[in-house]
Parts: structure tokens; sequence; C-alpha cells
């Protein structure tokens, strides 16, 4: 069974999304995520202080086994980016909540994480995946 | 997991170990047990297992074995002596290539062909059907499992675990040799690049062997890593880099296509000799990505005169830390090309495969 933070939300695209006392959303691939895509070999960070949707395509994560994009989990403002990745991309399968995360956002409205889903919601949704 | 997939006898103990299954041609079978990239360092370096029991075994023996074996295969098996064994393609009469297998001369009489797991129920198939009028017997040994312990340790680990006149057998073994002993048949083959063996062996022996591996420290390795190290070695995938609608000319396997002696008929020589008549002109050749991305398989792959190929087989090297391919072109392609990666176009360089083999970066000029 995978690891589910019950302090962070989740996207349905399994991106995990963190609200941080700055008023920032850390944001990374969830455990689930990494394990299924495997070894991770590159990531493409965001392109810094560029303006996304909810549900914008804006990093890249490519494994040995195949390359996923990663979504914005909330409209906002990039405006960091995990630098460490470009030489150390198992950051994100070693420590995919910490070390690992790809992006912070300045959110539009810092509420809207709220509509993402919780830990246990993420949980059901896995476990619907599973069973089809 | 599909309930129909096929099991080897090691599967609950694949499990027990944390492996990611996958399902590989209806086999329920290890992707990796953790990282791939991991499993794939312990085979350049050191020792690690694969199983791949699910790939055929296939005996074939009686007074015509020979005879059937130079008709039915493009390499030629009166190249063998007793316990030896070589690459072959079995083509259809049209030249392409229904599967490649490694078969070995146990004795004049008695030779096994170890075929792909996706193809083993039509090879065999096959074989029957130009089976006629040789005085043959053909047996799927389904009662054997088959173990790869491949690695520059590979030698002194199995070795030791062997009894010790099986283990000094293994010792003297030239590549491509193998030694039979009972039920067990061990050879100098793999498909990692690196020095290793194969051991067939009885279903009910292998967990003690696999244990006995384990014991040692040897890591067990999934179908990711057997991937990216054979792809590194220069080695094909059936079904991606070749297939029927390739014949071996085009798929750079025209060193396993025995054309002397002119006499021995075997099945699509008719075809590849009009091919060869004609002249080439496509072929598979390495690719090197210069840029970061991935090559994978399909993707498209545009030669400086404009001419178009594509990536048969691509992933991640990591021995040069970058993604490498190969590739069906246009002959000839020249030393750059463009990859099309998911809508951008990178530059990748044309080399000769291997890219490595022994553990060392082989980076031929094309």
């Amino acid at each position: 069974m995978s690891d589910l933070p019950t302090d962070l939300y989740y996207a349905s695209s399994h991106e995990w999304a963190r609200l941080d006392d700055d008023g920032l959303i850390t944001v990374g691939i969830t455990d689930h995520a990494q394990e299924a895509l495997g070894d991770l070999v590159f990531v493409e960070t965001p392109s810094l202080d560029s303006s996304v949707e909810a549900g914008d395509a804006c990093a890249v994560v490519e494994s040995v086994k195949a390359a996923s994009d990663i979504f914005a989990p909330v409209a906002g403002v990039i405006v960091d980016a995990n630098g460490r990745l470009t030489d150390e991309p198992e950051l994100v399968n070693t420590d995919p909540y910490g070390d690992g995360w790809i992006m912070r956002i300045k959110p539009e409205e810092p509420d809207l994480i709220e509509e993402l889903m919780s830990a246990e919601d993420y949980e059901h949704m896995l476990a619907a995946e599973e069973e089809d | 997991m599909n309930a129909r997939s096929r099991q080897t006898p090691l599967h609950a103990r694949h499990r027990a170990a944390g492996a990611r299954m996958v399902d590989f041609a209806g086999w329920d079978m290890p992707l990796h047990y953790g990282s791939q990239l991991r499993e794939h360092e312990q085979v350049r370096t050191a020792c690690g297992v694969f199983d791949v029991s699910h790939m055929g075994l296939v005996d074939v023996f009686g007074p015509g074995a020979e005879a059937f074996l130079r008709y039915l295969l493009a390499n030629d098996v009166t190249r063998l002596s007793d316990g030896e064994a070589l690459y072959s393609c079995m083509l259809e009469h049209s030249g392409g290539v229904l599967d490649d297998l490694i078969v070995y001369r146990l004795q004049a009489k008695r030779f096994r062909c170890v075929v792909n797991a996706a193809c083993r129920d039509a090879d065999l198939d096959w074989m029957l059907a130009q089976a006629d009028g040789y005085e043959i017997q053909i047996e799927l040994r389904d009662d054997l499992g088959l173990l790869a312990v491949q690695g520059p340790r590979a030698e002194g680990i199995l070795a030791g675990l062997l009894e010790s006149d099986v283990g000094d057998g293994l010792r003297g073994l030239k590549p491509f040799a193998c030694l039979e002993r009972g039920d067990w048949l061990l050879g100098r083959t793999g498909y990692t690049g690196e020095d290793g063996f194969e051991v067939a062996l009885p279903a009910a022996q292998i967990a003690g062997l696999w244990q006995g591996l384990m014991d040692a420290g040897v890591a067990p390795c999934g179908l990711g890593a057997r991937d990216s190290l054979r792809l590194e070695a220069g080695m094909h995938l059936y079904g991606q880099d070749m297939d029927r609608s390739t014949s071996p000319l085009i798929s750079r396997l025209g060193w396993t296509v025995a054309w002397q002696p002119r006499e021995r008929g075997f099945v699509g020589r008719e075809a590849l000799l009009a091919e060869r008549e004609a002249g080439r002109t496509r072929n598979l050749h390495g690719l090197v990505l210069e840029e970061r991305g991935m090559l994978r398989h399909g993707q498209q792959v545009t030669l400086a005169n404009g001419r178009t190929g594509h990536i048969t087989s691509g992933g991640f090297s990591p021995a040069l830390q970058c993604s490498i391919a190969l590739a069906r072109l246009p002959e000839p392609p020249g030393d750059r090309v463009s990859v099309d990666l998911r809508g951008r176009s990178a530059p990748a360089r044309v080399v000769r495969p291997p890219f490595v083999r022994h553990g060392r970066v082989m980076l031929g000029k094309h």
C-alpha cells in the first residue's frame, strides 16, 4: 500500500498539493504515481513566472517506462521549481512528498485547494482503479 | 491481473520479494523488485538473476533432427559440435522473421531450441507443420524452468553453488557452450551483454537454486532491467526490432543467415536471396539522443535528406546516462538524424550497436 499523508490534497491525475504557511502551494506526484512510473530518469521542471490554470500540463516526468505530464492542481503563477531534480530525478522516487517536490504555485485563490481530494478520497479512487 | 495469466514456478517468491508484476505475453512476470536502474547496475557490476521460465524450451530429437533444423533455421546447425549453441532466426517462406532463438546441440541427434514466450505456441505449430518427412520428435519442455544468471560475478557465484564437478565444468565453458547434467542444462549465454549463464532445470528444483542465489547476494532482476540491458548490448527484441513483416537482412541480422553451403535449402532462403539481389534499402542502426528526453518505440526519425524511419526499441541507458535506441532507417542514414519526441524535434547521433559490452561503453562511429 502506498504512503498517503493526510495533511495533503490530491488530484485525480496523481499530483499532491500542500498549502504552506507562506501562502504558496507546493506540488509533487504521489507515492502511488512514482511507484507506477518506476525509476525516473528525467524531470522537465516548469517555466518560472508562467501563469497556469488548474489542469494545465506544466511539467513532465519521464521514467524508464513512460513519460507523464504533471498538471497544475490549482490556478496561479509558478514561482519556484525544484532544481535538484535536474541532476537527481530519483528524489521523486525516494521522497515523493519531501525532497522530490516539483513546483510551487502562488495560487489565485488559496481556498480552491479544498476542491481537490482528501487522502481518504484519493485512496478510494485508487482502490476503484485497482478493481478495473 | 488477468485471471487467465500464466505463472512461473517462482511466482509466489517474486510476489513475496515485492516485485511489481506485469503482464508479458500472457504471463504474470516481475517488471522490477523496487528499482530497475539498480538491477541494471547489479548485472553490469556484479550479478543478477532473471526468472525467464516463460520462455519456451523445445527439444528436437531423432535421426532426422539435424536435417530438420537445417531446413527450419536460417543459421546452420552443422556449425555446432555437441555442447555448443548458436543464435538463429526462424523464417517464414517470405523471409519474415517468425522468431529468434538459441539452439543447443546436446548430442548429434538431440537439440534444444529456446524460443520467445510470446511465440511459443505459434512456433510449436510451425515446427510441427514443417516436420513432415523428417524422422524426429518435437517436445515442449514445460517441466523445466529457466534462470538467467548474469554479470561479471555470475561464474564464481553459480559455480560455488553447484556440485564441484559441475562447478568446474561451468568455469571452463566458452561463450555459447553448454553443459548437460541429468535434467540440468547450463549454457554460457544471455541477453545482457555481460558474461553469464542460462540454466534450465526441473521446475521442482528451481526454487532451491533461486534461494541459493539470493543467499549469495545475487540481485533478483525483472523484465525492465532485462530490456535496458539488452538494448545497451544492441540485442534485438522480437516483435519490436523484427517480426513477420521484416527480414533479418533489414534488421541487422544478416550475420545470422548462413548462405553457405549453397545447396542447403532453408525456409526463407529464396526470398532472402531475392531481397539481397535487389539491394538493401533499410536497416537497423543505433541512435544516441543528444538532448534530454527519451527515445521510445514507434517514434518517427527524420534523416538530413528528409527521408524517414522509425524507432523500433528505445529507452534510457544507465551507462551513457542518456537515451538510446535501435531504429530502422533508409540507407544510408548519415551521421545525425532528428527524432520527433512528443512534438519536439531532438537531434540524435547514428552509431553502430552495441552501445555497451562487458560493462564498457563502445560507441563506435556508424
